[in-house]
């Protein structure tokens, strides 16, 4: 594939076709402009983030001190230990691994084919079909709480990963049939009818040659459906108790000497543990998220 | 291929997107059974995870079923309904959803396309940029929302210290979530710091969509930036903004954590998820409870239609 | 090693020299009484030196959780092997290791197969989770750790404890017995109990002047105003009275000890009669309106327990309400208020009827009625609310019993004299929720009462108008309930 072309900053100009640069005082306010809004838009996503990295090493009795310290004055490691030292903790990180992987894995297979006929085959129902899969995910979680925990318990799947697996289908397959659907409406047609008069079925046409220019597509939906399910805590607290704890209610469950004391330092710890894989994901899949749909396939 | 570029100057999206008509028209039918193949386990989850609990939801409406508890239930008709209705709290919770949904969701829209043209764009640290970017929706939610309470602190939060004693905006300092009146807006603003990574996400994949070669050919025609933005970004990334709209206005609609973990049930900004969860589980009416789900997922249902009108999306 | 000004002022020197340990309690007594010092406050610097020793030594080397666990006579020995899943600490907490003990010894005596479930940390997902396994008449659970506000609402699900255990239950106080007992039959055995108490700075009250702490609101008042007019000039963040005016459960107990204290009434008393709308129960809640954003910071309305302890414990408050626990948290060797806080009853009202108050907490054991194992979960309930466990309960794990005579025993006097201080409180001073009268509606009632306070606090209504409203909705309830 050749290489892709992203759009460009729709910034008042700044030349792009051309390879020559004129530099007015507009143009050079405009690119401050942008540097202020890149490092104001780090600083807004980031600053929370960093704030609880410190305060996850500080001592104890720094963690609420006035004025407020914005550097520790020694580092402070008990509270990861604490966190990594904590058998329970570890296994309810494991089965967030699982139960997330599995339910991205699941919606992505499922959802990709359903986008694929929902958003280049032809068919009555089309419409209809869409919405009933959004109609999913329109009611609040509490509401069909009740009822899907009736279900698990009469399937015998309490306190077993698969009973959140399921039940974070119910968000995470909805989103991904509508965004990929989207995804491969947005293609050319010449491809697939390029296959197809090759001899390809239409599923080969839809596995070799549209799955993979979706994968930006995929990638995304992916990673948000990952999080989603990574960061759910109602479903999670309802229907498991000890061997299927995922890592919310984990945290949650942290408890400092009694039952009103919440223990900072460790559950900021942990926060930092679990966010940190999600970070890592990110770094790891960036590339592919901005992979373009465009271009290469498409240009003669 | 260039042909096309050259004559449509701006490319019909139906065009680019068009369905495909296999080739001999006999197989209308086999296409159909494939869709419905291709559609079927996806419907069939839908329908064994969801349809159930959406009945029964629906079916406890209209009695007075009470959570945890073996008392005999009986049908008692739109009372549920009436209740509601009459309760002020709950017209509150609906006035408060409303407004976060509506203030929530236009910011993070707005920022999120921002957001998005700036990572679309090539520039050294833009990889800092996309990571840094999905770190607030990455934070456990029930987390990040304590980290805004503590940040909001009157006494000894980061906030308060930064504009009082550091810059000096204010005189004293304000308890941005006790007092009444900024509750809300600061709750949403917690909101908006948390979603606009989602929301920037979803349109930058809208972004991708839209092939560069548009864009060249409306710069040969003479079309400034900003033109290129009204007359060619937006229109094309309507699909990904229904997308990005709907699911984001579902999920604030429902919203229950932020304002929770910031202000439990407090009467000034109570939500509708807030209320249900409230009645159902910990006053445990459950008839009740049920129809302010119920309730709930009318609105988003409207809400959904409102957008499929307003954002148009080409059927093929 | 903590550091201790010398003061000039007699009580000074005696409080600094018992918590150095230089003098005897008998000499603390002595001088105490000799000062006119009330008992209270003379229990209260005792057990702070107690508090401080404990703190600065180690524990007791290799002493394991459970040390002190003695079993008691006459358990059953039949048990076979029957399994019994108690739901009662959280997985993480520090009461783990002592109840995983005290469950192998039970297992040992009797050979019984009991396990530790891990309870939930937050009441409320802990009782949400409750009723949907009860709900669901779910067969996985035997025993049940109840809050003191669930009787009425689990009293469903719940084996009658009285035919096994009468005998117990005339051991435990009687108003926790009562406040457990729904329609005659006993939903839960009272395990370990929780008052509010006010905490103080002892140095502070000192150093401003004030002999004692406060006997009523209006001296509370005023001495959290002085201290706070001078300590704010050094610390900006300083406050006279930190306490919990979230809108949630705890704000229903603290405005319970206002109006308590007030004459006004217990919200509903046991016969039904509502008592909110009345003019001592609103010109407590006036007070209360009156403290924030003067003594209490204006974020006090969103405060929770620990939120309240935040501000106390690294220094910033001169009064705070809270529950026992808070206490062990303020003497921790790390802590910059070590020797510094002492702990009173809550000030009364100048009302018709004013006294003491202070709301009643506490945790209750109860027996599921889908239990396969109910013999061998009650011999359990038996087992673990014994003057025996009670004692090894409070000894190592610091939490208050609900057996008198556990209060009296020379060794809990001796290692946990500041508990033990606190019987009158349990025994008859303490005033509880309406839950039992209000039954599985107590939530309802609960969060029509906190919600208007809330309110009030903050300035939304006045609390005439709220006191009203309450009313109304209790009434709502009540006649639901067939009052």
């Amino acid at each position: 594939m050749a290489t892709t072309t992203a759009a460009r900053p729709v910034i008042a100009g700044t030349s792009m076709v051309s390879g020559t640069r004129q530099w007015t005082l507009g143009k050079i306010l405009n690119r401050v402009l942008f540097w202020i809004l890149v490092v104001v838009i780090i600083f807004y996503t980031v600053f929370p983030f960093v704030w609880a990295v410190i305060s996850s090493i500080k001592p104890n009795a720094e963690l609420f001190s006035t004025p407020v310290d914005y550097w520790p004055d020694q580092i402070n490691l008990t509270f990861y230990r604490f966190v990594l030292d904590n058998g329970d903790f570890l296994r309810a990180l494991r089965n967030s691994v699982i139960v997330s992987v599995s339910t991205v894995v699941i919606s992505l297979a499922l959802g990709s084919l359903a986008a694929y006929a929902l958003g280049r085959l032809k068919f009555r129902g089309r419409t209809p079909v869409l919405y009933l899969i959004l109609s999913m995910t329109m009611f609040p979680q509490i509401a069909i709480l009740g009822s899907l925990y009736q279900m698990i318990t009469t399937l015998g799947l309490f306190d077993r990963l698969p009973a959140l697996i399921i039940a974070y289908l119910t968000f995470t397959l909805p989103f991904t049939v509508w965004v990929l659907t989207n995804f491969f409406k947005a293609m050319p047609g010449e491809l697939e009818e390029a296959a197809l008069v090759d001899g390809a079925t239409p599923f080969q046409a839809f596995a070799r040659i549209l799955l993979p220019l979706a994968a930006p597509g995929l990638v995304t939906t992916g990673l948000l459906a990952f999080i989603a399910a990574w960061n759910e805590y109602l479903y999670a607290l309802t229907f498991t108790q000890t061997r299927a704890r995922t890592v919310q209610p984990a945290i949650a469950s942290f408890t400092g000497n009694t039952q009103f004391e919440l223990p900072w330092g460790n559950i900021l710890a942990a926060s930092v543990l679990v966010t940190l894989p999600l970070v890592i994901l990110v770094l790891v899949f960036q590339r592919k998220i901005l992979a373009g749909l465009t271009a290469g396939a498409v240009k003669g | 291929m260039t042909q096309r570029v050259a004559a449509a100057p701006l490319p019909q999206p139906a065009k680019r997107g068009r369905s495909v008509d296999l080739p001999q028209t006999g197989w209308v039918k086999a296409r159909e059974r494939l869709a419905w193949l291709l559609v079927a386990p996806s419907v069939l989850v839908v329908a064994l995870v969801a349809l159930y609990p959406l009945f029964q939801s629906v079916r406890l409406s209209f009695t007075n079923a009470r959570f945890g508890s073996a008392r005999p239930v009986q049908y008692v008709g739109v009372d549920n309904y009436v209740r509601l209705f009459n309760d002020n709290t709950f017209i509150s919770a609906l006035g408060h959803t409303v407004t976060f949904t509506v203030v929530s969701v236009a910011i993070e829209t707005v920022l999120g396309i921002v957001i998005a043209l700036i990572i679309n764009s090539n520039f050294t640290g833009r990889g800092v940029v996309r990571t840094s970017m999905l770190i607030p929706w990455a934070i456990p939610t029930v987390v990040s929302s304590q980290l805004w309470r503590f940040m909001y602190n009157q006494d000894n939060g980061v906030i308060n210290d930064v504009l009082v004693n550091r810059l000096g905006v204010l005189s004293s300092p304000v308890a941005w979530i006790a007092n009444a009146t900024t509750s809300l807006p600061a709750i949403i603003a917690v909101d908006v710091w948390k979603t606009t990574p989602f929301m920037a996400l979803l349109l930058l994949a809208g972004l991708q969509i839209i092939p560069g070669d548009v864009y060249e050919a409306s710069t040969i025609d003479g079309a400034n930036k900003w033109q290129q933005f009204w007359q060619i970004t937006l229109p094309l990334l309507k699909p990904a903004l229904l997308v990005a709209l709907i699911f984001r206005t579902l999920d604030a609609f429902r919203v229950f954590d932020v304002v929770f973990v910031l202000k439990g049930a407090a009467l000034d900004t109570i939500t509708l998820a807030i209320y249900a969860r409230q009645t159902m589980i910990d006053e445990q009416w459950l008839g009740r409870g049920s129809a302010a789900s119920v309730v709930i997922f009318l609105c988003i249902a409207l809400l959904v239609i409102v957008y499929s009108r307003l954002v148009r999306v080409e059927e093929t | 090693m903590p550091q201790y000004d010398s003061s000039s002022s007699p009580l000074g020197r005696l409080v600094a020299e018992s918590l150095t340990g230089q003098i005897s309690r008998r000499e603390i007594m002595r001088r105490g009484m000799a000062l006119g010092l009330s008992a209270p406050v003379i229990g209260m610097i005792i057990s702070a030196q107690t508090r401080n020793a404990m703190a600065q030594e180690a524990t007791p080397a290799g002493q394991e959780p459970g040390w002190s666990i003695v079993v008691p006579e006459g358990l059953r020995t039949d048990l076979n092997g029957a399994r019994v899943r108690a739901v009662i600490a959280p997985a993480a907490d520090p009461d783990r290791p002592w109840q995983e003990a005290a469950i192998r010894k039970f297992n040992e005596a009797t050979g019984a197969a009991a396990e530790f479930v891990p309870g939930e940390q937050s009441a409320t997902d802990r009782l949400a989770t409750y009723n949907q396994q009860l709900g669901a008449q779910s067969p996985d659970n035997d025993v049940y750790q109840i809050d003191i506000i669930w009787p009425g609402i689990v009293a469903q699900h719940a084996v009658d404890l009285s035919p096994a255990l009468s005998e117990l239950a005339t051991l435990h106080f009687p108003a926790l017995v009562e406040n457990n007992t729904v329609n005659g039959a006993l939903v839960g055995m009272p395990w370990y109990t929780d008052a509010g108490l006010l905490y103080y700075r002892s140095d502070l009250l000192e150093e401003y002047g004030f002999e004692n702490p406060p006997e009523t609101w209006a001296e509370l008042e005023e001495q959290a105003q002085a201290i706070q007019d001078g300590e704010s000039a050094d610390n900006s963040s300083f406050r006279g009275f930190v306490w919990q005016g979230n809108a949630y459960e705890g704000l229903t107990c603290d405005a319970l000890e206002w109006q308590f204290s007030n004459g006004g009434g217990r919200i509903i008393e046991p016969d039904g009669t509502i008592t909110v709308n009345n003019p001592q129960a609103i010109a407590a809640f006036e007070r209360a309106r009156g403290w924030v954003g003067t003594i209490s910071p204006e974020d006090v309305t969103t405060f929770d327990e620990p939120l309240s302890l935040n501000a106390f414990a690294p220094g910033n408050a001169a009064f705070m309400r809270n529950w026992p626990y808070a206490y062990s948290v303020t003497q921790a060797p790390d802590s910059p208020l070590v020797g510094k806080v002492g702990v009173t009853q809550l000030p009364m009202g100048d009302g018709e009827g004013a006294t003491h108050a202070a709301t009643l907490g506490g945790w209750q054991l109860m027996v599921s009625k889908y239990s396969p194992n109910q013999e061998a979960a009650i011999e359990f309930v038996k087992y673990m609310c014994s003057p025996e466990l009670e004692k090894s309960f409070t000894i190592e794990r610091s939490h208050s019993p609900t057996i008198g005579s556990v209060y009296d025993d020379p060794e809990v006097v001796e290692t946990q004299e500041f508990l033990a201080r606190l019987k009158p409180v349990f025994e008859g001073g303490a005033v509880a929720r309406p839950s039992t009268v209000t039954a599985d509606l107590y939530n309802s009632a609960s969060i029509a009462y906190h919600t208007r306070v809330n309110q009030v606090l903050t300035g939304q209504t006045d609390a005439a108008a709220a006191a009203a409203e309450i009313e109304a909705e209790l009434q709502d309830i009540m006649s639901e309930l067939g009052y």
